[in-house]
Formats: structure tokens, sequence, C-alpha cells
């Protein structure tokens, strides 16, 4: 069986209420104020929905805690990207007829660490035997490491890294409920405190609380709700390793590499044809990695093509256009995000809209290049 | 000067697939597995060949010797350890790749890519583990 394009489509989506800053959730609220707020838009209730999918949280969890009972659960977790594999799974089960309604959810209590899992592994692992004990201290310095790598491969400046974080910064700034709004340029994020050398502060993304539902059923049904139906025309996924010292090349991702494809094939779309692009961007370099495993552009020459603006406004290839998790927001998790954001620029609702976007790539990464999973979005029933 | 020799570091816990390799740092030999099809070196260590699911593979010991593939200098320590210091990839001549410390100045003009460097062993107190660590090799 293959995946008819745009037979499934997205028809409630929503983010928590409150991004930032929120103390007065736990991370299963998180959850469940977005998924809440998912079924309002589209007039649905907990007894509606009869498939779950989730991560960190299990999706035994969500089905109890918000009165759930699926004939379809997915507790995929492999990082930030879960979701947008999610939506796949999601969709390739509404398909198949496991379930009609899906929700996919996440939740994360970042900052506040209210009700918060931990996703350590233990002294036995991998991890724990061959990274650990030479000190990697969290993503700024495990995501980073083969960034040196890279740099002497194609000669890319540290200034066309720092530029990724001043681009999203002009995104952002047109995005009211952005946690960093205020224009920086290249020097200040190269004057930036030193975490990780070479990475500074502004290329490291935020550390905030929050949380995004989505909810999908059959483009067939999709009329039946007062949103926009947002169509799933495309998607990838793939994974590569849990040990950032054994990912095979230096300067490109597997994962992204399969996954990208995959999606670009399902969905039989070109390049040319993407309207808006999202690029899971946790640090500033994976918006250069994304752009050239994605096959936008060469090896070697995303840095330069960001620099000639062509993500910026008004730019040929409009990307992050929330300002992306270095300014908008970043849980943790952040994939969950970029698909809102593909949903309201689908849905014509984005507070720096790309006028006339009819189709938008959402490309995610999980752990430190560990997995990835890409949805090709359209507006455009087939 | 940071010592990356002095750290109280996480340490390992062997697992039945790995026992051999830690022995082996005990003695003084970093140890690989090589897949005997392909002819292949592979890390980390695990029974079978990921290149072709056989189990038709040896141990071997390696030649210790390297290069300093990539890396990142960590400002932000966690319990036990002291920054600045470098979290680095080794190339090894073998083929594969393996993160450590490398006992030098934790600078970038100290840490140049591809510069040559050798293994040893440092003892771990209140444990088993002898880490396998790097330092550039003297020229």
């Amino acid at each position: 069986m293959t995946y008819k394009r745009g037979s499934v489509a997205v028809v409630g989506a929503s983010e928590t209420t409150e991004l930032g800053k929120v103390p007065s959730m736990s991370q299963l609220q998180l959850h469940a104020n977005a998924a809440l707020a998912a079924m309002r838009e589209c007039g649905l209730k907990p007894a509606d929905i009869d498939g779950i999918a989730t991560a960190v949280e299990t999706p035994v969890e969500l089905a109890m805690y918000l009165g759930i009972t699926p004939t379809w659960v997915d507790g995929t977790s492999v990082g930030g990207c879960s979701f947008m594999i999610h939506v796949r799974h999601a969709a390739a089960a509404i398909a198949a007829g496991l379930c009609n309604t899906a929700l996919v959810t996440h939740g994360e209590s970042g900052r506040s660490n209210i009700g918060r899992k931990s996703r350590s592994g233990g002294p036995g692992t991998l991890n724990g035997q061959f990274e650990e004990p030479y000190g990697p201290f969290g993503p700024p310095t495990m995501f980073t490491i083969p960034v040196l790598r890279y740099m002497k491969t194609y000669n890319l400046p540290i200034e066309q890294i720092a530029n990724i974080a001043v681009v999203q910064r002009e995104w952002a700034a047109k995005n009211p409920r952005a946690t960093f709004q205020d224009p920086i340029n290249v020097d200040d994020v190269l004057n930036s405190r030193m975490i990780a050398y070479p990475f500074r502060l502004l290329m490291c993304c935020l550390v905030t609380d929050g949380g995004g539902a989505l909810i999908l059923t059959a483009a067939d049904r999709a009329k039946d709700f007062p949103t926009k139906p947002v169509y799933i025309r495309g998607m990838g996924e793939s994974v590569e390793t849990p040990m950032i010292s054994q990912m095979q090349d230096f300067t490109s991702s597997r994962a992204f590499k399969v996954s990208g494809k995959k999606a670009f094939d399902t969905a039989g779309i070109s390049h040319g044809d993407v309207d808006h692009l999202m690029i899971y961007d946790a640090f500033a370099h994976l918006p250069i990695y994304g752009l050239e495993d994605l096959g936008f552009v060469k090896p070697g020459e995303a840095g330069a093509w960001y620099w000639a603006r062509n993500s910026a406004p008004g730019g040929k290839l409009p990307i992050n256009t929330n300002g992306g998790g270095l300014s908008y927001m970043h849980s943790g998790m952040y994939g969950m995000y970029a698909l809102q954001e593909s949903v309201r620029q689908m849905r014509g609702t984005a507070p720096a809209q790309v006028k006339g976007a009819k189709l938008s790539v959402c490309h995610g990464v999980g752990g430190m290049f560990a997995a990835s999973g890409t949805i090709v979005f359209t507006n455009q029933p087939s | 000067m940071v010592d990356v020799k002095s750290f109280k570091r996480a340490l390992p816990v062997p697992t039945p697939e790995t026992q051999h390799f830690w022995d082996g740092c005990k003695r003084g030999d970093l140890l690989l597995q090589r897949c005997k099809d392909t002819g292949k070196y592979y890390f980390p260590p695990r029974p079978f060949s990921p290149f072709t699911g056989s189990d038709n593979v040896e141990v071997v010991k390696a030649s210790g010797r390297g290069r300093l593939y990539s890396y990142v200098i960590n400002q932000r320590p966690p319990k036990g350890y002291e920054a600045p210091y470098g979290i680095c990839v080794v190339e090894l001549e073998e083929g594969p790749r393996m993160m450590t410390n490398v006992d030098c100045d934790q600078t970038p003009e100290a840490l140049v890519l591809d510069m040559p460097l050798e293994v040893f062993f440092q003892p771990q107190a209140e444990s088993d583990i002898h880490l396998p660590l790097f330092r550039p090799v003297r020229k």
C-alpha cells in the first residue's frame, strides 16, 4: 500500500496558551493544555480522538490524563523530530484505517523543570561507556562537535554560522510570541559568551517551557471541520546513531539525507516547488547542514547562501519564519514548534506570513544528529 | 592550567560485549574489532559485524595512533571536571573514530585538527577502569 498524496490533513493545531517561562504547569499539563486548545479550535472532545502519539511522556500517560481510549498509539521517542515522525506514522495509520482522528502532543518544562522526566542513560550504555567519561555536558557540547571538521573541509568562516542567528532574529522581530525580538548583528553573536568553542551563546537555542499539539484526520473528512485543512503531501524519517562520535560523515547527516529524500520523493516535488522551509535549529549550524542535506544547495555552499540573505525576510526561500529555536522558543524538543509554524504558514495565519505560500517543508532533527523526520505540507487539495 | 588527567570522571560500566575492550585498556592495549568478511574495523565493540551481521569477527590490537578529527572546548563543566577542556574525536589509523580528551593545552592553538595523536591509558581512582586518552605525538 502506498500513501496517497494529500489523503490525510491537519485539522487542529495549537501551541500552549503560554510559551517561555510557564511555572504554573507541569510537563504533562503542557501537553494537555496544547491538546485541549487544538481540540477546541476544531470542535472535538477527547472522546472523539482514537489515536494518540507522543514522546518522552508515553501515549499511556496522555491517554489516561486526557480521557482518550485509543485504537492506535505511537510512543516513538527519538528526540525533537519525534513529532515529525508521529505525523508520518499517524498519516499512515489513518490511511490504513487503524484510527480516524489522531492527536500528536508535545509538552516540555525545559526551563522551569516541573514534572520533567529524565532522559539520561546509564554508565553501561554505549554513550555511558564511550562518550560520557570524556565530559560532554548537554547538547551544546555534543551537537557542535562535528562543526570544526565541516569548517575545515569547506573553509566555512565562523561569521557565516553567526549569520544564521542574525537572520532568524529578523524573522523573530515580526513575531509577537518570539522570546527574543531585538535585532542583533554578527559582531553581537561573535562577542556573546563562549559556551563550547567555537559556539557562543547566541549560536545556541533558547531553553523555555511550552507545548504543542496537532490533530490529523482523513482529507475527505477535513471539510467537516471549521479550520482550513493542511494536507500531508509527503513524509520521511530515519535514524543514524545515539553517539555523536560515531556519525559517519561530520559534514553531513545521513538521517537528514534519507528522511529528506523520502519526503521529497513521496511528495513528488522538486526544490523549486518549495515556498517555505523549516529546518530545526537547535544550534546555528543546523540550517547549514539541513539546506545541503535536503539538496537545496551543494555541500559547502549553504553558509554563503544564507549570507546572501536568501532565507531572510524578502529572500527567495523564507526559512524558520517563526524565529526558530534560536529566537522563538526551544523547550528541548523543538520539532513540534517547527510543525506549528508550517501549519500556520499553510493556513495563512503566521505572524510573518509568506504571501501565497502553497507548499511548506518541515525538517526535524532528533538527539545530536541521531534522528530525522521530514514532512511536506500543502494547502492545495490533491 | 587544566589537566585532563585530573578529572573525577563519570566512569563506564562494562557489559558482556565490551568487557574485552576494558580488559585491553587495563593491559595497555587499545582493542578494535575487525569484520573478517569485509576486512573493515569497527567500534564500539559488539560480537558481530555491523557491515554484514555475521559473527565472523576478530578482536585486534590497534596501533594506538590517529589524528585529531574534531572537537569543542567546553566552558561549563559537569561535576568532577574542570573547564575549559576539549571534548575531542580521534580518527584511528584503522578507520574507526572515538571520543576522547587530549592531554595538552586546552586551547584552539594547541588543539589543531589533523595533528597526530597517540593513546595512553589512565587508571581511574577507586575503580578498575583504565581510560583511553590521547596526547600529541612528540616530534
